[in-house]
C-alpha cells in the first residue's frame, strides 16, 4: 500500500509536466516558472486582499449609489467602479435588498469532488463571469495560452462545443441554462451554479442551442 | 529551606496576572505552581483550533469562564481556503456544555457553528454573557433567537462580518421583557430588516447599553429615535446614512446626536449622503474611533470631518481620502495610532482618487504615536518607505498592499526591498508585517536579519529563490504565523527549517513550489506538526513525490491528525510512516 497521502475523493491526476493553479499560471514540477507578465491582479483568486465581507459591501454600494444619483454629494458618476451596473432604484428610505446575504454564490463542476464560491458581484456580464470559472475549474495548458485568452474578446468557454455547459439554479429550483437571460435578471434570480456535462442538460433543451436565441454568449461552453 | 506560600495565598496573586502568556510562564515554575494555576485560570486563548482537543483543554483547566477559538487560517478572508475545510465550533461547544456549567463567554473567529450550537448555548450555560462571532458562518437568525430567548444574562452579542442566514428580522423580538443586561450588540453583518420595533424595544430596555452597531437595513430615519432611547452610547454604528432630502430627519437627527455626550466611537455609514454628515459633528470633538471604510465620500467631505476630530486614535478609511484628506489628517490628529486605508476600486486606479504614497508618508510624519498601518495603493517607492521608517520607528504593525503584483519602485523601477529593508531595520518593535510589490531575495534577507519581534508575516508575488524563505524561517526568532502564496519558495528551505515550524502557529503555502515528497518528509520528521495538502481540483498524484502542491497547510498540534477533514485534504498516513 502506498505509504503516504490518502484522499477521500477521485480525481483525475494532471499531467506531470504542467500544473494550472487556477491563476493563470503554469508550474513546471519541481521549478517554479512564473509567466512573464503575471497576473492581472483582477485574474487573480483572493488577491487584492480584501475581505470578501467589504467587497460585497462596497460592490453593492455602487450599485445603490449610482441610482441616488445627485441626489447625495456631487458623486462623479462615472464613478470608481470600472464595472457600470445599474440596479433597479428602490424606496429611499429602505435600503436594496440584495440576492441572498453576499453576491458569492457555490459552483459545482461534474467530476470534481469540491465547489468553490465565485463572487458574482466581481462581474458584469457572463464573459467574464465564464474567464473566472474557466480560472478556478479548468487547466489551461500553457500559461501563454491563458495569456491568449485574455486578449480575445470571448474566452474559449464560449467558442466551439464542449462537453461541460454552464447551469444555474433560479429561485424557484430549476436548472436553467446560463445566459439566456439579461445579465441583471440572472443577478436576481441565481442560487447556485453547475458545470454540467452536456449529456445531462438536455433537460433544459427547450432554451439550448436555439437559433432565435441573442447570437452570442447564448450559452457558455467549458472546454475539459 | 523552602518556604512556601499556602495555595489560596499564590492564587490570590495569580488571579492579578491575566494576560496569557504570563500565565503560561507562571504555569511552568514548577509543579505547584502548575497545578494552582490550571485550576485558577478563568480565560484560554486557542489560536488555532485544531492545535489542541476541547477534552485536552478541558482536563488542563477545568475551571474555565471565557474561551476564544480561532479556526479558519487567515487567508480564508479571501476566498483562498475552500468550502468546508473545517473550524467546525461543534465538538467544542458540545464539549464544554458538558465540562464548563459556569462557561460566561465565548469568542469564535473563522469558524462555522450552527443553529444547534447556537442552542445548545443558549440553554447549557446559566451565567452566559459574551458571545463573539467573527466570521463565522453556518448559522441562521433561528440560532440568534435561541441567545435572545434563553441567555437571561447576556451582556454582549457580536456577529461582527459573519456570514448569517437571514431567515427572519424577528429574532430580535425573542428576548424577553424582563431582559436588561445588553450592553453591546454589533448585527452590523445582517443583510435583511430586523423587526424595527423589537430593536426599539431592545434598546429601551437597556440602560446599560454601550455598543450598538446596525445593520446597512436600518434606515437614517429611525436612527434618531434609537440615539435618543440611548444617549448614553459610547460606539454607534449607523445604518444607511441617507434618507432622500429630509430637513426633519436631518434635524431630529442632529439633535439626537447632540444629546450623545458619551459618544467615542462611530462606524457604518453605508450609502452615505454627504448632506447628512454635519448632523453628527457636534460628537466629532470627542471621537477616539471613526470607521468611514464603507462610506464612499470624496476628500473634502471626510477632511471637514477630520479637521474637528482633534482627538481621534483609530481611523478606518477609503482612499477617497486622497493625499490631502491624509495631510489634514496629519495635522489635525496628533493623537492617532492606528490608520486602515482601503481600496475603493479594487482594480483599477481610479483617476479621480488621487491617493499614493505621499499621503502615507504625511501622516507618519504628522502623528507621532501612530502605531499600525493598513495601506492600499498603486504606487510605492523606496525612498517613501525609508522615509516612513524613519520617521515612525515605533510601529508595530506594517500592511502595506499595492495593488497590482510585483510593481516596482515607481520612480526607479528597481525592487522595493530597500525600503521594506528599512522598515524592519527601524522599527525594531514590528510584530505584523504585510509585503507588496516588487520583491527579491534580499528583502527576505533584511527582514531575517532585523525582524526579531515579527510575529506575523504575509508574503505575495515575491521572491527568487527558496532562499527568500530560508531567510526568514532561520532569522525571525518570534514568527509565529506565516502565510504566502505566489512565491518561488520550495522543498529546501522547508525541509531545512523543520525545527523552526514547530515554534510556529502555522504556516500556509499556495501557489508556491513545494511538492508532494517534500510534504511526506516534513510529516515524518516531524510528528507534532499536522501537515495538510489542499487538493481541490484533484489532480494531485500523492505517488509522484515532484508533484507540487497547491496549497499548503502545516501547523503544530498536541491533538494529532483532525477527524474532519474534507475529501480534499491529504495527509500522511501515520500508519505506514516507517515504510519509507
Amino acid at each position: 500500500m502506498d505509504t503516504t497521502f490518502r484522499l477521500g475523493g477521485a480525481g483525475d491526476y494532471a499531467d506531470e509536466e504542467e500544473l494550472e493553479l487556477g491563476l493563470g499560471l503554469s508550474l513546471t514540477s519541481g521549478a517554479y516558472a512564473p509567466s512573464s507578465n503575471g497576473p492581472l491582479s483582477n485574474q487573480v483568486v483572493g488577491w487584492p486582499p480584501v475581505k470578501t465581507y467589504r467587497m460585497n459591501s462596497l460592490v453593492n454600494q455602487a450599485k445603490f449609489s449610482k441610482n441616488e444619483g445627485e441626489k447625495g454629494a456631487g458623486e462623479e458618476s462615472t464613478s470608481k467602479k470600472k464595472k457600470n451596473k445599474n440596479h433597479e432604484n428602490k424606496n429611499d428610505e429602505t435600503v436594496t435588498k440584495e440576492t441572498g446575504h453576499s453576491g458569492f454564490v457555490k459552483v459545482n463542476m461534474d467530476g470534481l469532488p469540491i465547489g468553490r464560491k465565485v463572487d458574482l458581484n466581481a462581474h458584469d456580464c457572463y464573459e467574464t463571469l465564464a474567464k473566472a470559472l474557466e480560472i478556478m475549474f479548468l487547466k489551461a495548458s500553457t500559461s501563454a495560452s491563458f495569456i491568449r485568452t485574455e486578449k480575445q474578446q470571448r474566452s474559449r468557454l464560449l467558442d466551439g462545443s464542449s462537453e461541460f455547459v454552464l447551469t444555474y439554479e433560479d429561485k424557484e429550483g430549476d436548472w436553467m441554462l446560463v445566459g439566456d437571460v439579461p445579465w441583471r435578471m440572472f443577478l436576481g434570480t441565481v442560487k447556485r451554479l453547475r458545470i454540467m456535462k452536456t449529456s445531462d442538460a438536455n433537460g433544459l433543451a427547450p432554451r439550448f442551442q436555439e437559433k432565435n436565441q441573442k447570437p452570442k454568449n447564448k450559452h457558455i461552453e467549458l472546454k475539459r | 529551606m523552602v518556604y512556601s506560600l499556602p495555595e489560596e495565598v499564590l492564587e490570590h496573586v495569580f488571579s492579578f496576572i491575566t494576560s496569557d502568556k504570563d500565565r503560561n510562564v507562571v504555569s511552568v515554575v514548577c509543579k505547584s505552581w502548575y497545578e494552582i494555576e490550571r485550576w485558577c485560570r478563568r480565560k484560554v486563548f486557542i489560536g488555532n483550533c485544531y492545535a489542541v482537543s476541547p477534552a485536552i483543554m478541558i482536563r488542563r483547566f477545568p475551571e474555565v469562564r471565557s474561551v476564544e477559538l480561532k479556526g479558519k487560517p487567515h487567508f480564508a478572508d479571501f476566498n483562498l481556503v475552500p468550502e468546508g475545510w473545517g473550524g467546525y465550533a461543534c465538538s467544542w461547544i458540545d464539549e464544554m456544555s458538558r465540562s464548563y456549567p459556569w462557561l460566561e463567554e465565548i469568542r469564535l473567529k473563522r469558524m462555522v457553528i450552527t443553529d444547534e450550537s447556537l442552542e445548545l448555548i443558549s440553554t447549557s450555560f446559566k451565567n452566559f454573557r459574551v458571545l463573539v462571532l467573527s466570521s463565522c458562518e453556518g448559522f441562521s437568525t433561528d440560532g440568534l433567537s435561541a441567545i435572545a430567548a434563553n441567555c437571561r444574562n447576556l451582556r454582549e452579542l457580536d456577529l461582527q462580518e459573519s456570514e448569517v442566514m437571514d431567515l427572519s428580522g424577528h429574532w430580535l423580538s425573542h428576548f424577553p421583557d424582563t431582559f436588561t443586561s445588553l450592553e453591546s450588540l454589533n448585527m452590523s453583518c445582517l443583510g435583511s430588516e430586523v423587526s424595527f420595533s423589537a430593536l426599539e424595544r431592545l434598546v429601551a430596555m437597556s440602560p446599560n447599553l454601550k455598543t450598538l452597531r446596525l445593520n446597512r437595513a436600518v434606515p437614517l430615519g429611525k436612527l434618531s429615535t434609537l440615539l435618543q432611547q440611548a444617549p448614553q452610547l459610547v460606539e454607534l454604528g449607523t445604518g444607511a446614512y441617507s434618507s432622500g432630502i429630509r430637513s426633519d430627519v436631518y434635524s431630529a437627527l442632529s439633535k439626537a446626536f447632540l444629546g450623545c455626550k458619551e459618544l467615542k466611537g462611530l462606524s457604518g455609514f453605508w450609502d452615505v449622503d454627504p448632506s447628512y454628515l454635519p448632523a453628527f459633528f457636534s460628537v466629532c470633538s470627542r471621537l477616539t474611533t471613526l470607521n468611514l471604510s464603507y462610506a464612499t465620500i470624496r476628500s473634502p467631505d471626510i477632511t471637514k470631518v477630520i479637521n474637528l476630530c482633534p482627538n481621534l486614535q483609530r481611523l478606518l478609511v477609503l482612499d477617497h481620502i486622497e493625499d490631502s484628506g491624509l495631510n489634514a489628517l496629519a495635522l489635525s490628529c496628533k493623537n492617532l495610532q492606528e490608520l486602515r486605508v482601503f481600496p475603493s476600486d479594487m482594480y483599477v486606479a481610479d483617476a479621480n482618487v488621487t491617493l499614493t504614497e505621499q499621503g502615507l508618508v504625511s501622516v507618519t510624519q504628522g502623528c507621532p504615536k501612530l502605531q499600525s498601518v493598513l495601506y492600499f495603493c498603486h504606487q510605492m517607492s523606496n525612498s517613501a518607505l525609508i522615509t516612513i521608517a524613519k520617521n515612525r520607528p515605533n510601529l508595530t504593525c506594517f500592511r502595506l498592499c499595492i495593488i497590482e503584483p510585483r510593481t516596482p519602485d515607481y520612480l526607479t523601477h528597481e525592487p522595493l526591498d530597500i525600503g521594506f529593508g528599512a522598515i524592519v531595520k527601524h522599527c525594531k518593535n514590528l510584530s505584523r508585517l504585510s509585503l507588496s510589490g516588487l520583491l527579491t531575495d534580499r528583502v527576505f534577507e533584511y527582514i531575517g536579519t532585523h525582524a526579531k519581534k515579527l510575529d506575523m508575516l504575509s508574503i505575495a508575488f515575491a521572491g527568487d529563490s527558496d532562499l527568500g524563505l530560508h531567510h526568514v524561517l532561520s532569522g525571525c526568532e518570534s514568527l509565529k504565523k506565516l502565510e504566502i502564496r505566489d512565491c518561488p519558495f520550495g522543498d529546501t528551505a522547508l525541509l531545512a527549517n523543520v525545527a523552526k515550524l514547530a515554534t510556529m502557529r502555522s504556516l500556509w503555502m499556495s501557489s508556491c513550489a513545494v511538492s508532494i515528497g517534500a510534504c511526506k518528509i516534513l510529516s515524518r520528521k516531524m510528528p507534532m506538526l499536522n501537515v495538510e495538502v489542499i487538493d481541490e481540483n484533484g489532480t494531485l498524484n500523492p505517488k509522484l513525490d515532484n508533484c507540487l502542491v497547491e496549497k499548503l497547510y502545516v501547523y503544530r498540534t498536541v491533538a494529532g491528525p483532525r477527524s474532519d477533514m474534507p475529501g480534499y485534504i491529504w495527509t500522511m498516513d501515520r500508519d505506514s510512516a516507517n515504510k519509507i
